[in-house]
């Protein structure tokens, strides 16, 4: 059994909904995260996927504590960062890093690219004396494969990709045991992607690093991933090794997913089977009872009103040694033939 | 020559012999502080009736200001076309009176663009925004052109069209966005529909939706699309023929089903080969090396060639022309012949 570096433990995130603009009044609440639990292994990489508006980010933000928890852990090493603050959750803080979607908002502007590389050593100057900083952050452009003569110049003197890079080195400066990546290659062109993507390989074997990579491209994903989640409306529906959620998904969501991905074969177009949902997700403020997904659900039954699913492996295939025998929140998984990215 | 599409078998076919729209040899630059950017450096391509052309390239290429000049919405100035005709049915619409041109904008050629959000008004309801098409052109009664309306969101089928006529842009999810963008672009049933990225900013299961659609109306109507895109999946899903932009240039044309089994240019080739593939998990993706040219610099001969792991001195010299393949394909690399053998 693989170490958990990160366990998550029922993790809540609700953001109040409120009303009135002098004497503010909680009308409700925005259930982004509603209860969701997984491990994060030692040196793997551990994919996340689900639409727009799921909670992804805001697990991601939770991770970090940059945003506070409603209830539930976050234990890294045994210990629950939820409850840290002040030097005990610096000293975490540095162990944990994030890499954002956004290269183009994400750098300040107005300072060089050596002074946002070496940020992180201003809040750990134990990791990097004074005098030694410059030669430090010289040596992380040249990792990420910038020319480290670059370090005097700004955010807009750089590419797209160049400017992912820079978050990546900044991302590295504390030499963390996780970095949390958020769409890290979304915003980027095809060609670009794949440098990025190669970089972070590179990285993750020469650090030993453990990933949780945010992505809604599913075929990079698949390339990436050691684990895939699949969240949906604040929870995870699904878990398992790339081969369990893409050859062998059990849950309906999972299925839909996938199908609807287009495959870069026209070969595939006359024989493929899509599942196309209808309608729109349902608002996080007032969530479907039971599964959430009943609403847009083929398969749905009365019980799927009144009982929430758990994600754990389905009693049916609880024996079986199949690669359908993998974590699913569905009372009726079962396994279906879907041509899934590739 | 460069005019290959000349040769296309369609040309034959039922409708007549001029395709619907035949852009031929279009240039375009904007003069900007820094100098003249060559956006858009011959650029041919034709569509007919019924198909589905997609335009692929990365961004910058050239894709939205060559459809901007054929919708005739290019700004100028900055913009300005040198050189170049934009035929439809026939006849060069960049001769035409901006009376003539006006007639064919919106009822004869329609575009849809990625962000409905900004491109519908904010502060109109969708019903009155459709309906105005009706009334503008068509002379219909306020009541006639609501009537209209809501038989327009029916057809794009957004639920409970009656209800919603009278709400705003916001209230509707980006997916239902897309769809009302497309009611306006259907509204006047117009031959020709330009698509600009309709779901780039979309998740993947309201894309397979909202692609399903417009293919659907399309088949009703037998309208000519062009689908402008960056995605390689879309792309290999609908469309009938492909145009690829580099820098400016269509660096290639073919049918769908002949470019993703052998690509004639090595722009191709290597896009093709940074999907990620199922036999390659855990390796490094292929990567095209360096950046796409500054358009204010493009580089001399051949504007593919600082990247292009097959580039020769000719290809820093000379641009290659736009050469027949076949009768059905073209490529601009003065070694289309080896690249398609490799
Ligand atoms: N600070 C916030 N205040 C209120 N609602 C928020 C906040 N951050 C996120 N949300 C809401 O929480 C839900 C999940 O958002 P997010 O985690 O960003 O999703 P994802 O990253 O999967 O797209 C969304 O409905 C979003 O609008
Ligand atoms: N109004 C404008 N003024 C100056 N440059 C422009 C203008 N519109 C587009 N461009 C430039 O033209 C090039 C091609 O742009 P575009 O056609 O939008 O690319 P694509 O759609 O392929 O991403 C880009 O480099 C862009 O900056
Ligand atoms: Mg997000
Ligand atoms: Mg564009």
């Amino acid at each position: 059994m693989a170490e958990a570096i990160l366990e998550v433990r029922d993790l809540v995130k609700h953001f109040p909904l409120t009303q009135g603009i002098i004497v503010k009044k909680q009308i409700g609440a925005v259930k982004a995260v509603d209860g969701v639990s997984f491990d994060l292994y030692r040196g793997e990489t551990l994919g996340i996927v689900g639409e727009s508006g799921c909670g992804k980010s805001t697990v991601a933000k939770l991770l970090m504590n940059l945003e506070r928890a409603t209830s539930g852990q976050v234990l890294y090493k045994g210990e629950d960062i939820t409850r840290l603050s002040g030097k005990a959750l610096k000293a975490v803080r540095r162990n944990i890093q994030m890499v954002f979607q956004d290269p183009y908002t994400s750098l300040n502007p107005r300072m060089t690219v050596g002074d946002i590389i070496g940020e992180p050593f201003e809040i750990h100057p134990e990791v990097a004396p004074k005098g030694d900083r410059r030669r430090k952050v010289q040596d992380l452009l040249d990792v990420v494969g910038l020319n480290p003569e670059y370090i005097n110049r700004y955010p807009h003197q750089f590419s797209g990709g160049q400017r992912q890079r820079i978050g990546i080195a900044r991302g590295l400066a504390l030499n963390p045991e996780i970095i949390i990546c958020d769409e890290p290659v979304s915003a980027l062109d095809v060609s670009v992607q794949a440098q990025v993507i190669n970089l972070m390989g590179r990285l993750q074997k020469e650090f030993d690093l453990s990933y949780m990579f945010i992505a809604h491209d599913l075929s990079i994903v698949r390339h990436i991933s050691d684990r895939v989640g699949v969240m949906y409306l604040g929870k995870m529906v699904e878990i398992g090794d790339d081969e369990q959620i893409y050859e062998h998904p059990t849950h309906p969501y999972t299925q839909a997913l996938l199908s609807a991905v287009p495959v870069p074969d026209p070969e595939s177009r006359e024989h493929r089977e899509r599942i196309i949902l209808t309608g729109d997700v349902p608002s996080p403020a007032n969530p479907p009872s039971g599964c959430r997904f009943r609403t847009r659900c083929w398969k749905a039954q009365d019980k799927c009103a009144t009982e929430t699913p758990l994600l754990a492996i389905p009693e049916r295939f609880k024996n079986v040694d199949s690669p359908a025998a993998h974590e699913s929140a569905c009372h009726f998984a079962e396994e279906k033939d879907v041509v899934g990215a590739a | 020559m460069t005019i290959m599409e000349k040769a296309g078998p369609e040309q034959t076919g039922a409708t007549g012999t001029a395709p619907l729209l035949e852009v031929r040899d279009l240039h375009v630059e904007f003069h900007t502080r820094d100098g003249v950017a060559k956006a858009v450096n011959g650029v041919n391509y034709s569509v007919n009736a019924g198909e589905t052309l997609a335009v692929l390239g990365e961004s910058g290429s050239g894709k939205s200001v060559t459809a901007q000049a054929v919708m005739g919405i290019l700004d100028m100035p900055p913009g300005r076309i040198p050189k170049g005709e934009i035929f439809f049915r026939g006849q060069d619409m960049l001769k035409m009176s901006a009376e003539e041109r006006r007639k064919i904008r919106g009822q004869k050629i329609a575009m849809i663009f990625q962000d409905a959000l900004s491109a519908l008004n904010p502060v109109l309801s969708v019903g009155y925004q459709l309906g105005e098409m009706f009334r503008v052109h068509q002379g219909l009664s306020k009541k006639d052109a609501k009537a209209k309306a809501i038989e327009l969101m029916d057809r794009v089928r957004i639920p409970a069209a009656k209800e919603r006529v009278g709400d705003y842009p916001h209230q509707f999810s980006g997916g239902m966005r897309q769809r009302i963008m497309i009611a306006m672009a259907m509204a006047l049933e117009p031959d020709l529909i330009i698509a600009d990225e309709p779901t780039t900013a979309l998740d993947v299961t309201v894309q397979a939706q909202v692609m399903e659609l417009l293919a659907e109306l399309q088949r009703e109507m037998h309208m000519g699309l062009i689908l402008i895109t960056h995605d390689l999946g879309v792309v290999a899903d609908v469309a009938d023929k492909i145009a690829v932009m580099y820098a400016g240039r269509i660096v290639e044309t073919a049918p769908v089903h002949e470019i993703y089994k052998a690509p004639a240019h090595p722009y191709t080739k290597g896009l093709l080969d940074s999907i990620p593939r199922l036999d390659q998990k855990g390796q490094e993706l292929y990567a095209i090396k360096g950046l796409p040219p500054n358009l204010l610099r493009i580089p001399s001969g051949c504007a593919f060639n600082p990247r292009c792991p097959m580039a020769q001195d000719v290809c820093r010299t000379d641009v290659p022309p736009l050469a027949a393949v076949s009768d059905t394909r073209a490529s601009a690399c003065h070694f289309w012949k080896e690249t398609l053998d490799g």
